[in-house]
C-alpha cells in the first residue's frame, strides 16, 4: 500500500476513534452531574440560581474534554499536517 | 458559509484583501466591525441618558444588562463589583454579540477562530494577576503559589497555564463544532437540519460567553478573594460564639 492511502485510512479511522472514544466519558459524566443537579434543585428550590450557575460552569469544565477530543478530530480530518505534507511530495 | 470552505478549520485562512505583505482576513475584519458595532451602539443609547421615570428602551435595555453582569460578579466574588464589571463586562459583551450575529449570513464569528480566542484568554491570563496584585499586595498575590507548601509552587503554575489553555479551547471548540456541524449538515441534509442546528449554535453561543465570563470572575475572585474570607470566618466565628453563649445563658435561665 502507498503511503498516501495508508495516512488517508489512518487519518479517517482515527478521527473516528477520536470522536467516538473521547465522548464517552464526558457524556457519563454530563449526565451523573445533570441528575445530580436536578436533584439538589427538587430538594432546594431556593438554592435555584447557585446550583444552576455551578452546574453550568461545571458542564462547560466537562465538556471541555470532549471538545478537545472533538478538535484534535477536526484537525485529523481537516488539516492534516501529514496528509498535506504527503500530497505535496506526490504533487511536486 | 460564503466565505469559508469545508476545507477551513478557521476564518483566519480566508483571505479577504491582501495588499503587499499585509494582509487582512475574516476574523480581523469581523472583530473590526464588532467593536465598531459595539462602540458606536452604546454611544448611540447613552448619547441622552434620562433620570427621570420615561426612559429609552434601549437605555431600558443596556440598564438590564449592566445591571445583570454587577449583580452576577457580586454574588461570585462576593465583593463590590465596580472594579471588575469593565473588564468581565467587556468580554462578555464581545463574546456574546460576536457569537449572536453567526444569524447574519456570510457572517463567521470571529470566536471560531483559536486566534481570537487565545487573544481573550490571554486577556484573562494577565488581569488575574493584575487584579491579585491591586487587593492583596505583590506578596500577598505570589504568596498564594506556594500554598499550602512550597511543593505546590510547579502545579499551580502548571494550573495557571492550563487553564488558560482550557478557555481558549473551550471557546474555539464550541464555535467551531457549530459553524462545522452546519457546513456539514449543509452537504447532508440541506432543508431543515441546519436551522435546528443554527438555532442549537445560539443558544451554545450564548452559554459559552456566559461561562467565559463567569470562569474568568471565578479565577479573579480566587486570587483576590483570601483576605475577605479570612475577614468573614472571623466575622461568622464571632457570631457562633455569641450565639452559642446567648443558648449556654439561656440554658442556665431554665435550668431551676
Amino acid at each position: 500500500m502507498d503511503s498516501i492511502s495508508l495516512i488517508g485510512m489512518a487519518s479517517v479511522i482515527t478521527a473516528g476513534v477520536t470522536i467516538g472514544v473521547g465522548a464517552i466519558g464526558p457524556a457519563l459524566g454530563e449526565g451523573r452531574a445533570v441528575a445530580q443537579g436536578l436533584a439538589s434543585i427538587a430538594q432546594q428550590p431556593d438554592e435555584t440560581n447557585t446550583i444552576t450557575r455551578t452546574l453550568f460552569v461545571g458542564l462547560a469544565m466537562i465538556e471541555s474534554t470532549a471538545i478537545y477530543a472533538f478538535v484534535v478530530s477536526m484537525i485529523i480530518l481537516f488539516a492534516n499536517p501529514f496528509w498535506d505534507y504527503v500530497v505535496t511530495k506526490a504533487g511536486g | 458559509m460564503d466565505f469559508m470552505s469545508m476545507k477551513d478549520i478557521s476564518p483566519d485562512q480566508v483571505v479577504f484583501f491582501q495588499y503587499g505583505f499585509a494582509r487582512l482576513n475574516v476574523t480581523i475584519l469581523f472583530t473590526w466591525g464588532i467593536m465598531v458595532l459595539l462602540a458606536l451602539g452604546s454611544w448611540f443609547v447613552t448619547r441622552k441618558l434620562s433620570t427621570g421615570v420615561e426612559i429609552s428602551r434601549w437605555q431600558n435595555l443596556l440598564e438590564i444588562v449592566v445591571d445583570y453582569m454587577q449583580q452576577e460578579i457580586r454574588e461570585i466574588s462576593r465583593q463590590h463589583p465596580g472594579r471588575y464589571v469593565y473588564f468581565i463586562g467587556t468580554l462578555f459583551l464581545f463574546i456574546l454579540i460576536s457569537n449572536l450575529l453567526s444569524v447574519v449570513p456570510g457572517y463567521i464569528a470571529p470566536t471560531s477562530s483559536l486566534s481570537t480566542t487565545a487573544g481573550l484568554a490571554l486577556c484573562v491570563f494577565v488581569a488575574v494577576p493584575v487584579y491579585g496584585i491591586l487587593s492583596r499586595g505583590l506578596t500577598g498575590y505570589l504568596k498564594q503559589y506556594i500554598e499550602p507548601t512550597v511543593f505546590m509552587l510547579p502545579f499551580n503554575i502548571m494550573g495557571e497555564l492550563s487553564r488558560t489553555l482550557a478557555l481558549a479551547v473551550r471557546l474555539f471548540g464550541n464555535m467551531m463544532s457549530g459553524t462545522k456541524i452546519i457546513a456539514i449538515l449543509l452537504a447532508l441534509a440541506p432543508l431543515f437540519f441546519p436551522v435546528v442546528m443554527h438555532a442549537l449554535g445560539l443558544l451554545t453561543g450564548v452559554i459559552q460567553a456566559y461561562i467565559f465570563a463567569v470562569l474568568t470572575m471565578v479565577y479573579i475572585a480566587s486570587a483576590t478573594r483570601t483576605q475577605q474570607e479570612q475577614q468573614e470566618k472571623q466575622k461568622e466565628e464571632q457570631l457562633n460564639e455569641k450565639e452559642t453563649n446567648f443558648k449556654k445563658q439561656n440554658k442556665k435561665g431554665e435550668s431551676p
